[in-house]
């Protein structure tokens, strides 16, 4: 563990408990606690980051080893950023400093952030779990005003959700109940409801003065804060980590958050309120120092359209246009394909079109293969925010012309390409915790059947249902699953489909016949890319695209006998 | 048919073509931010007609801006100069065909305005295209199968093709010394009424012998390159920027060539090859 040096920083009439660890000449991150908390809750965060950061906490006023401000006054936010202010002034005077806060800490900093000017000794702000209580204030009226049902489900739930900020306005059942046990209970609160395993020296041993103290910061801010929230801009870049878990601030309070602040880069994790920081501190630590080394290098936050995207069979048609519309948005495309000078050829266009692109060679249907590939971009490129399963390929046959060869390699390809992907790539997804989005490749034939369709459709059918499951599995991990069902479009893979029982020389013509088939219907593969963009950014499940893949989706559902007769007609 | 032009005639084709690019390179100078199609197509035609042009194969066109991918046109009429403003970054196409004593140049000139990495691209792989249909027409292919191994090439390269925007989807028509009496400088729907009246006649007797003098993809053009001269104009894009070139080929009955290889397209090429090596 490093060295923790402790400095008092006077500040508006209070002493405050500055720990300071890490070198000092690298840039300063500066940890903010919240409510009922003190320094030590960032213990693991801080550890981690004082490997290349000077790492800066303190006790708020009234909190741990501060001293105690005289009244109610005394915790308004005005003073509580000056507090801020002073302690950046005290360890880094010449140096913009890093905000990262947490809960109170996170509301308090707001105010600090969003002061005029603010910008020159603020060089980043994270934040978590705690919005700006003038923001909040403005989301409140502009619900009221426009109160649509999900504007007053927004309100109901996060109401709810408070329940404890109007218990901490009530005439002594607050302070009461901290002193009469929920101090003591409070490891069991947080093991049972926020998923924290007890640890020696956590909570801290002052925390009943602290959390009775602490209420004064409830009822020093709330109502007049909310009650005329003030217009609050602020230049200074804001990383926003949402936690899915939180029992206290919902997601939705950061909608239009933009408004305020331009520069805003928004990150999720797959945590509750406390177990951020107390069971996932270095993953916290990792976004944090993710967020800083890119201020520090750059000056400018990621662009939200920053993304790591793996696309699989990007060589061509739809995933040669899937990769291009996230480069588009400045994504960096990990592009894979069997074709390796196609796959190139893709990564050349990513960069050209303003993304970064990165090409391999890869079997989809080799699970060893796949294995060793996610590996290697975890390595080389980290893990990705999105996973596109893409690679697939055509057969066209009835059952009985179909030979065990060909289902296999139909299956191999269409389905166990998707399984090996979802289970490599999804693995590390997960066990990152910051959530992401997988997006599977599946087909108007998978709810369409055909007679001579019979391998093709029986793969896609598999990957449709295969992605209903995996969403349903990795809901609570943050991680959306979307299932892609083009109908026809315009791609190459007639030219590479094959056909049950026909020579080659008819297998020719039939694909040839089958490509200007697909090319007068003229649907450019470009036009799925935008829905599956759409659907990364909306976390839609099933997404039919095409006018035929819309109506045979509406007919299976109105008629499926309909679409059973449709089913026998040679199609091929 | 019989190849029937001779070295004097492929030399008054070649000065045409000549004249023609030279005039677009003149444009290509005097273009900025802030000109219009319009003004840009009015600036060429002066600038042939000083030069002696007598008659065009079609009116003079300039495409600006993702015009130049030919995005979002639904009718021919979109084809013809507009009033789309020229701005810094921007993709231009120069396309002209002057006559000169019924002698025919068509040319396409493609050129950009500041920075644009894209058209760059663009620029740099069209030569594949040349080298491409050259190489497949000396081989003899049929002309339908030189129109599917250029979409293949696109593909590929992950381009499209946009020369099937053109009437007819053309990505090249046969020139022939205009020999019309019809009068000079009329022009129907852009194309000038001795191109018509041609052209019109060499469909029919072309249509004749199975043949079609305009190259597209369909069953019309399975046959092999008609000796001749043609116009070849492969106009790829991508995204929202299109580039093409646009020149004689020569076809005789037994070999290929590209009339004239000083032409700017290929001066960039050598001079980029140039710079690398």
């Amino acid at each position: 563990m490093s060295p923790v040096t402790r400095r008092t920083v006077h500040s508006a009439g209070v002493d405050l408990a500055v720990f300071e660890q890490g070198d000092p000449a690298a840039p300063t991150v500066l940890l903010v606690h919240g409510y009922p908390d003190t320094h030590r809750v960032w213990d693991d965060v801080a550890e981690d980051l004082a490997a290349d950061h000077h790492v800066v906490r303190y006790d708020v006023r009234g909190a741990g080893e501060s001293s105690v401000p005289a009244g109610r006054a005394e915790y308004r936010l005005e003073l509580l950023a000056a507090d801020l202010f002073a302690v950046a002034d005290a360890v880094s005077p010449d140096r913009p400093v890093h905000v990262v806060a947490h809960d109170w800490g996170s509301l308090q900093s707001w105010e600090a952030v969003t002061e005029p000017g603010a910008e020159r000794r603020l060089a980043s702000y994270t934040t978590m779990s705690g919005p700006c209580l003038d923001h909040m204030g403005h989301w409140i009226r502009y619900r009221l005003r426009r109160p649509t049902p999900r504007h007053l489900r927004q309100l109901l739930v996060q109401g709810a959700h408070s329940w404890y900020i109007t218990a901490f306005h009530l005439p002594f059942l607050a302070p009461a109940g901290w002193r009469l046990g929920l101090a003591r209970a409070w490891p069991r609160v947080l093991r049972d409801l926020e998923g924290v395993r007890p640890r020696a020296g956590h909570p801290q041993p002052t925390i009943r003065q602290d959390a009775v103290r602490g209420i004064e910061l409830y009822r020093a801010n709330m109502r007049p804060t909310l009650r005329n929230p003030r217009e609050r801009h602020t230049e200074v870049p804001v990383q926003l980590i949402t936690l899915r878990r939180d029992h206290y601030v919902s997601p939705f309070l950061s909608e239009g958050l933009e408004r305020w602040v331009p520069r805003l880069t928004r990150r999720e994790l797959n945590a509750t309120h406390w177990s951020a920081l107390l069971e996932q501190g270095p993953v916290v630590a990792g976004l944090v120092r993710e967020f800083t080394a890119r201020i520090e290098s750059t000056g400018q936050p990621p662009a939200p359209g920053e993304k790591l995207v793996v696309i699989t069979g990007a060589g061509s048609g739809i995933g040669r246009a899937t990769a291009l519309a996230f480069g588009e948005q400045g994504a960096t495309v990990v592009v894979c394909d069997l074709d390796q000078v196609a796959a190139e050829r893709t990564a050349e266009l990513v960069t050209l079109v303003g993304g970064a692109g990165h090409a391999y060679r890869v079997d989809v249907s080799d699970g060893a293969a796949m294995d060793a590939f996610a590996q290697q971009v975890a390595t080389e490129h980290g893990v990705p925010d999105v996973l596109v399963n893409n690679a697939g390929i055509g057969h066209s046959g009835t059952f009985l012309q179909t030979t065990e060869k060909e289902w296999q390699r139909v299956l191999d390809v269409n389905l166990w390409g998707v399984i090996h992907g979802c289970r490599a790539f999804g693995a590390l997804m997960v066990a990152r915790g910051r959530g992401g989005h997988i997006v599977n490749l599946a087909s108007a034939a998978a709810y369409l059947p055909s007679k001579v369709l019979a391998a093709y459709a029986t793969s896609k059918a598999a990957v449709l249902m295969l992605s209903d499951c995996l969403r349903a599995e990795l809901a609570d991990s943050g991680i959306g699953v979307s299932a892609i069902c083009p109908g026809i479009v315009n791609t190459n893979i007639t030219r590479t489909s094959t056909f049950s029982g026909l020579s080659a020389s008819e297998q020719t013509a039939k694909q040839d016949r089958a490509a200007r088939l697909y090319a007068r219907r003229g649907f450019p593969p470009e036009k799925v890319a935008a829905e599956i963009v759409k659907a990364v950014r909306t976390g839609k499940p099933v997404v039919p695209v095409t006018v035929e893949a819309k109506l045979a989706r509406w007919a299976g559902r109105i008629s499926p006998g309909l679409l059973r007769r449709a089913a026998r007609i040679n199609a091929g | 048919m019989a190849f029937d032009y001779s070295a004097a005639d492929l030399d008054r084709f070649r000065e045409v073509q000549q004249l023609a690019y030279h005039c677009a390179e003149q444009v290509a100078a005097w273009i900025e931010p802030g000109v219009t199609e319009r003004q840009a197509t009015q600036k060429l035609c002066r600038c042939l007609v000083a030069e002696g042009v007598d008659d065009f194969f079609h009116v003079p066109f300039a495409w600006f801006g993702d015009r130049t991918a030919f995005r979002h046109f639904h009718t021919p009429l979109q084809f013809f100069a507009g009033s789309r403003v020229l701005q810094e970054g921007m993709p231009y196409v120069l396309d002209c065909a002057p006559v000169v004593d019924g002698y025919t140049a068509d040319i396409g000139y493609g050129g950009k305005v500041g920075a644009n990495p894209v058209w760059d691209r663009l620029a740099q792989d069209l030569k594949v295209y040349r080298e491409l249909i050259l190489r497949e027409v000396r081989a003899r292919r049929p002309l339908d199968e030189v129109y599917a191994a250029v979409d293949a090439q696109l593909a590929a390269h992950g381009y499209d093709n946009r020369h099937q925007v053109y009437p007819g989807r053309v990505i090249g028509h046969q020139v022939t010394r205009n020999t019309s009496r019809a009068p000079k400088g009329v022009n129907l729907f852009g194309f000038g009424l001795r191109t018509l009246q041609t052209l019109g006649r060499e469909l029919i007797s072309e249509r004749l012998h199975g043949r079609s003098p305009l190259w597209a993809d369909g069953r019309a053009s399975r046959h092999a390159p008609t000796p001749g001269l043609w116009a070849v104009e492969p106009h790829i894009g991508f995204r929202e920027v299109g580039i093409k070139f646009e020149e004689l080929l020569v076809v005789t009955e037994d070999e290929a060539y590209w009339l004239d290889d000083d032409l700017p397209h290929v001066r960039r090429w050598t001079s980029l090859e140039e710079a690398a090596a």
